[in-house]
């Protein structure tokens, strides 16, 4: 009897909750892996699939995608081995399943932290409440590579934005896997979307398309980039999140700035009647 | 043009005159080759084209729009509104062309009409008890003179469905024949609606006929049943437009509708249309798409190559 050969994964892109080959065939050699190398083209693939996503993702209850963010908590927790096996140490697992968590429970609460009433001078009812801003992308630190894309992702998503991420492109494997866990925890299709490849080739597509409505520019190491982003995010008044310092800590409280980043305030005036 | 060619023509316009003799030489049709269509029209498909020649397309595929509305909630302003986007479609861009036509229902021809007047778009109007065509002769006649009196200068109607599939073939060809009467100078667009019609074979067959009674375009579909035009179906149209002109000398044009939505679809259209009945047809005088979100897929596109930037539906009209 011949020796089994093993069957080795491709790692590919997550665009609209499928596993499509970068539209231009090409893939990169990293962490022993080719990977595919995302182009122009996936970039503008997976806004489309992004907005797309929007209507449904951001009219869903705040409930429900609480649930569905709990629900993938629970799948990458039932992946951790993988995780820990492609080099993540345990820790930084346990870690981002734990901030997925809380995110989660965010679902349905910052309403009522970062919303309200408003005491007006007149016979009116002022009401303030956040919405999705839309369509998100983001540059995902280089690491730690894990917790580091949960930490851009859950942030963005649970308020009802759908995002587009560049993942890191050193360590792109995790994101791959995580795209795994996301395509079954019930999270609809296109709602995340993860690029791997060149930053340079990805980030600038995303930061110029006017259907795009914010950049989390988190990742982005190099000074001369970012600048160029956000001079480019400027021309539809993207929302902008400046890159995250060097030495920043991700383990850390988070505090709810990602969220609310990503935030429109609605507020509404309503005559009292009688 | 040769002696075989000019009885062969005077044999072709004598077709009409029997239900049998059209029966035979409908029937007598080569049959088309249904995997074969299928694979030639996924593997015309597969062209790249880029930049300059992107360009070059993209700008052909807007003139060739028939930008169309046929909607029961159509309101006059409405289809105003959508007559002003034909003439200029991207507003923020003198160089963009405008489209082809606009085509409506009859009722709302005079509203285009007025915003029309003038231009080089052509106004298009469904007629003959669109999307059914199951109403008496008389009424198809009436519904066609009532929108060429009200300004139409194409007219798409619909053929017999229910009488080509029983095969009566005589009472379709002659209903062709009246509606091209009726209509007078206005060109007709004969909708086979190739969905209703089951397979590659009828789709041929109808076309033929469509074409021997007179019709100026044929076209795939009403755009309200489930199946519109697909690329199989239109290559076994352009290939009938082909052999026609071959026999008879005269040029036929094609018109697919519903269901093109993207500017990549668009473009594997024009990549087939030259890859079958060559350049002749890359005109918007032959070759139309009658479509409606089409036409703001291509202007994005075509943002994206003059700026350099991916636009976004936010950026144009919702109709």
């Amino acid at each position: 009897m011949s020796e089994r050969v093993a069957v080795r994964k491709t790692y590919k892109l997550f665009i609209g909750g499928k596993f499509p080959r970068s539209e231009s065939g090409r893939s990169y050699l990293v962490q022993s892996s080719n990977v595919s190398l995302a182009s122009r083209k996936d970039a503008r693939d997976a806004v489309v699939a992004a907005r797309a996503a929007v209507k449904g993702w951001a009219g869903a209850t705040a409930y429900n995608r609480g649930q569905i963010l709990y629900r993938a908590a629970e799948m990458l927790e039932g992946r951790r081995e993988q995780f820990v096996a492609l080099g993540i140490p345990g820790d930084e697992v346990d870690a981002a399943v734990d901030r997925w968590v809380w995110y989660a429970g965010w679902a349905d609460k910052l309403a009522q932290v970062y919303g309200g009433a408003n005491p007006v001078a007149g016979p009116y009812f002022n009401i303030s409440a956040p919405e999705p801003t839309g369509v998100v992308a983001a540059v995902a630190p280089e690491r730690p590579a894990l917790l580091g894309l949960v930490s851009v992702i859950a942030p963005a998503i649970v308020t009802g934005n759908t995002v587009v991420v560049a993942a890191s492109a050193t360590e792109p494997l995790a994101a791959v896997t995580l795209a795994e866990v996301l395509a079954t925890s019930d999270l609809p299709g296109g709602v995340v979307n993860i690029l791997t490849g060149a930053i340079t080739e990805t980030a600038p597509t995303l930061a110029a398309h006017m259907d795009v409505n914010a950049i989390d520019l988190t990742g982005v190491t190099d000074a001369a980039l970012a600048t160029d982003l956000e001079v480019k995010a400027a021309e539809n008044l993207k929302r902008v999140l400046r890159p995250a310092p060097a030495d920043h800590d991700w383990s850390v409280d988070p505090g709810l700035d990602r969220m609310t980043a990503l935030l429109e305030t609605k507020t509404v005036w309503h005559p009292k009647g009688v | 043009m040769t002696a075989t060619t000019t009885s062969a023509r005077s044999e072709l316009s004598e077709l009409g005159r029997s239900e049998t003799a059209l029966r035979t030489f409908l029937h007598g049709l080569p049959g088309v080759d249904q995997v074969g269509a299928e694979q030639r029209a996924a593997q015309l498909s597969t062209r790249s084209i880029k930049t300059t020649a992107k360009a070059q397309a993209i700008d052909l595929a807007i003139r060739m729009v028939d930008l169309t509305t046929l909607e029961g909630a159509d309101t006059p302003g409405k289809v105003r509104a959508l007559a002003a986007k034909a003439l200029r479609p991207d507003p923020a861009d003198p160089s963009c062309p405008h489209v082809g036509a606009v085509c409506v229902y009859p009722a709302m021809v005079p509203h285009v009409a007025e915003v029309l007047r003038g231009s080089a778009v052509h106004l298009a109007s469904v007629a003959t008890a669109f999307p059914s065509g199951q109403a008496p002769l008389e009424i198809k006649l009436a519904d066609t003179r009532a929108a060429v009196a009200a300004g139409a200068d194409e007219i798409d109607m619909v053929i017999n469905r229910g009488a080509f599939l029983a095969g009566r073939y005589k009472e379709v060809y002659d209903e062709i024949v009246a509606t091209k009467e009726a209509s007078g100078d206005a060109h007709l667009k004969v909708i086979l609606e190739t969905g209703e019609l089951a397979t590659y074979d009828n789709v041929r067959r109808a076309s033929w006929l469509a074409m021997l009674a007179g019709g100026d375009f044929i076209k795939t579909s009403t755009g309200k049943v489930p199946i519109a035009a697909t690329m199989p179906v239109s290559l076994v149209m352009l290939e009938a437009v082909r052999d026609f002109r071959e026999a008879t000398g005269r040029q036929v044009g094609v018109k697919p509708a519903g269901g093109i939505k993207t500017t990549k679809d668009a473009i594997k259209y024009l990549v087939m249309v030259n890859e079958t009945v060559g350049p002749d047809w890359l005109d918007p005088d032959w070759f139309r798409f009658g479509a409606s979100s089409l036409l703001n897929d291509l202007l994005m596109q075509r943002t994206k190559l003059t700026t350099g930037t991916y636009s976004g539906p936010d950026y144009f009209t919702l109709d």
